[in-house]
């Protein structure tokens, strides 16, 4: 059901005014995983994804999707292949999560037409697929931050793309339902081969769910690599400016970042972890 | 929440049938209020429309208006309906869908129902070009139209220049909006005041908009604007929803921003433009059409015909009511804008407390 497309940068700047925020970035999205941008606040990496996405476009180099420059493409057609959530997406006052769900539908419709069986099918499936097809007829206000980030997922999932790109998917929520979101975007990857690229603040949920991260400093790719190979303590280091000690997670094996910051560390806890690394 | 099977383990088809099924009828009792609405309000609209043809210094049955509006002689009726009241009501009709469709786009692009036309300074730009033409250099009808099209396009660019600073903000487009909208309408008085022929009739129509002097030539640019242009709105109007969404969203559901944007807000000025220069600003009729259309059908569906039919209501129930209800004739503008005021509080009291939008 899924092609595996092939998403890239090559020699990417972006800038804001004159305000350079990448500069010449290359990178290759690894088809068919997922992958995590982790870096420190206004290291670029919204800007990276925007860009990936088609919503700015470069001061120099590319994005290469399919073998072609992604601002070459239309944007419906883009659309069909690559999906996008943006950070804290707005709803309509009292829209219906169906309704909602339906507007991801625009890339495959024509202006005035109505919805085919197909629309209605793919709508069905990706309320089934997050969980909300109970919430199909309540306004989208009615619902908690949990839920409605699963209805915007739902919304992603009715657009039928290859490539999937999420802009801090995970923030305003409590951390049951940040588990909750991260495992739906996990299971489409794995049951559809979906690619999935997402912006993460958390390094250790980045670390427990990406197949693959971009460390990103300044607006350059600092590491990049399987958590395991490059998330280490000079990473941090250099990534955050912060001092942290790397173990690995007792529940999935993921690496997992505790900073050490100016207090509360006893030196007893920190040589044995240390030694493991 | 514990979730420990992969929520994506496909249900049996039947099951994905029934929640698609499912889906279809929660859609179809939405739309069937979008439609009973349209419904009520496009008979609300031929009621009115008839019983101003009917009422006036004479009263003339419903008989002998159908009889003229066919086309044939009716002692009397011929020139009081056909040549008076009839190019009003057309025109009262035609500028009412004009104000509604081009409000409710302004607000929904702009995601805030301050954001209408008449409230940030382009009625007003449309407005102060037409009455310069007629008033100063004594411009036809279609010189004027297209003058006062001029005149809200350059209000609608100079509110964009001056807002877009490093990057676009809403709140600080309508605030300059409004600004240009005060400076716009003391244009209006100077050139008013400017004027030889100083006529209560004209100033008020260019003040607070005004059905009366309508007649068939003023009447036919406004229908031709809206013959183009409301079928090119109404084709955009799955884009204008999906540009609700926030342009992020928009842009990632294949939605051409800037292409998109540029043509709904041409339509939109263009349409604002036309009808403004045949009536003026008739108050508030954009501001309060869009949000009223949203509360009768509710969160389903697009905005664009129910607040054409909305603002076309309150045109030609406003212009009724001026003219008779009072012992002085009222321009509608004024009764319109009776409604509008109050509203326009509600709104600024409700969004300095929520922050809401549209």
């Amino acid at each position: 059901m899924t092609v595996a497309r092939r998403l890239s940068a090559e020699g990417l700047t972006l800038a804001y005014g004159d305000r350079t925020i990448v500069s010449a970035l290359d990178l290759v999205v690894p088809s068919g995983r997922i992958t995590a941008i982790i870096g420190a606040n206004g290291c670029g990496k919204s800007t990276l994804l925007r860009a990936l996405s088609r919503l700015i476009a470069p001061r120099a180099g590319q994005v290469v999707l399919d073998g072609k420059t992604l601002h070459s493409r239309g944007s419906k057609e883009v659309a069909r292949m690559l999906g996008l959530l943006p950070q804290g997406p707005v709803a309509p006052e009292g829209i219906a999560v169906a309704d909602l769900v339906g507007r991801g539908r625009h890339p495959h419709q024509r202006p005035l037409a109505r919805w085919s069986t197909r629309d209605y099918e793919v709508v069905a499936e990706a309320l089934e697929a997050t969980g909300t097809s109970d919430l199909a007829d309540r306004p989208m206000d009615e619902l908690s931050g949990g839920q409605r980030q699963r209805v915007w997922i739902a919304m992603a999932l009715a657009q039928e793309t290859d490539i999937l790109l999420l802009d801090e998917p995970t923030t305003f929520l409590d951390v049951a339902h940040q588990i909750e979101v991260l495992d739906l975007l996990t299971d489409l990857n794995r049951e559809r081969g979906t690619t999935i690229v997402m912006v993460l603040h958390d390094m250790n949920l980045a670390a427990r769910y990406a197949d693959h991260l971009f460390a990103l400093r300044d607006g350059r790719i600092v590491a990049d690599g399987a958590p395991r190979d490059i998330l280490t303590r000079e990473l941090i280091g250099e990534v955050f400016d912060l001092d942290a000690v790397v173990i690995d997670d007792p529940v999935s094996g993921a690496p997992i970042v505790l900073p050490r910051g100016r207090h509360h560390a006893s030196r007893s806890a920190a040589h044995p972890s240390e030694a493991s690394r | 929440m514990t979730v420990s099977r992969s929520i994506l383990s496909a249900p049996p088809p039947s099951a994905r049938g029934t929640t698609a099924s499912a889906v279809a009828r929660g859609r179809r009792s939405r739309a069937r209020r979008r439609v009973i609405v349209v419904g009520l309000l496009s008979a609300a609209i031929a009621g009115v429309f008839l019983m101003s043809l009917m009422v006036g210094n004479t009263f003339y049955t419903p008989d002998e208006v159908v009889r003229v509006v066919l086309g044939e002689q009716v002692a009397g009726a011929s020139f009081t309906v056909g040549e008076l009241r009839l190019p009003r009501a057309l025109l009262g009709l035609l500028a009412g869908v004009s104000f509604g469709m081009a409000g409710v786009t302004f607000q929904s692009l702009l995601r805030n129902p301050l954001a209408s036309p008449d409230i940030i300074g382009i009625s007003s730009g449309a407005s102060a070009a037409a009455v310069t033409g007629i008033v100063i250099f004594s411009l036809s009808e279609t010189a004027v139209s297209l003058l006062a099209l001029g005149g809200a396009l350059v209000t609608a660019f100079g509110i964009w220049l001056l807002s877009h600073k490093n990057g676009f903000a809403g709140t600080r487009l309508i605030l300059i909006g409004i600004g240009v909208a005060a400076m716009l309408d003391s244009v209006i008085t100077y050139v008013l005041s400017r004027a030889a022929a100083w006529d209560l009739q004209v100033a008020m129509r260019w003040l607070t908009g005004s059905l009366n002097g309508a007649d068939w030539q003023s009447l036919a640019p406004v229908v031709i604007a809206t013959a183009i242009l409301v079928p090119v709105m109404i084709g955009q109007s799955r884009t204008l929803g999906v540009l609700r969404l926030g342009d992020d969203t928009a842009a990632g559901l294949g939605v051409a921003l800037t292409r998109s944007r540029l043509l709904l807000i041409v339509a939109a000025v263009a349409l604002l433009a036309f009808a403004t220069a045949a009536t003026g600003p008739i108050a508030f009729v954009a501001f309060m059409a869009g949000p009223i259309a949203a509360r009768l059908i509710g969160p389903a569906g697009s905005l664009l015909v129910p607040a054409g039919l909305v603002g076309a209501l309150l045109v030609l129930s406003a212009d009724l009511i001026g003219q008779f209800a009072f012992e002085n004739r009222l321009p509608v503008g004024v009764i319109t804008g009776i409604l509008g005021a109050p509203y326009l509080v509600y709104l600024l009291i409700r969004t300095n407390r929520s922050g809401g939008s549209l």
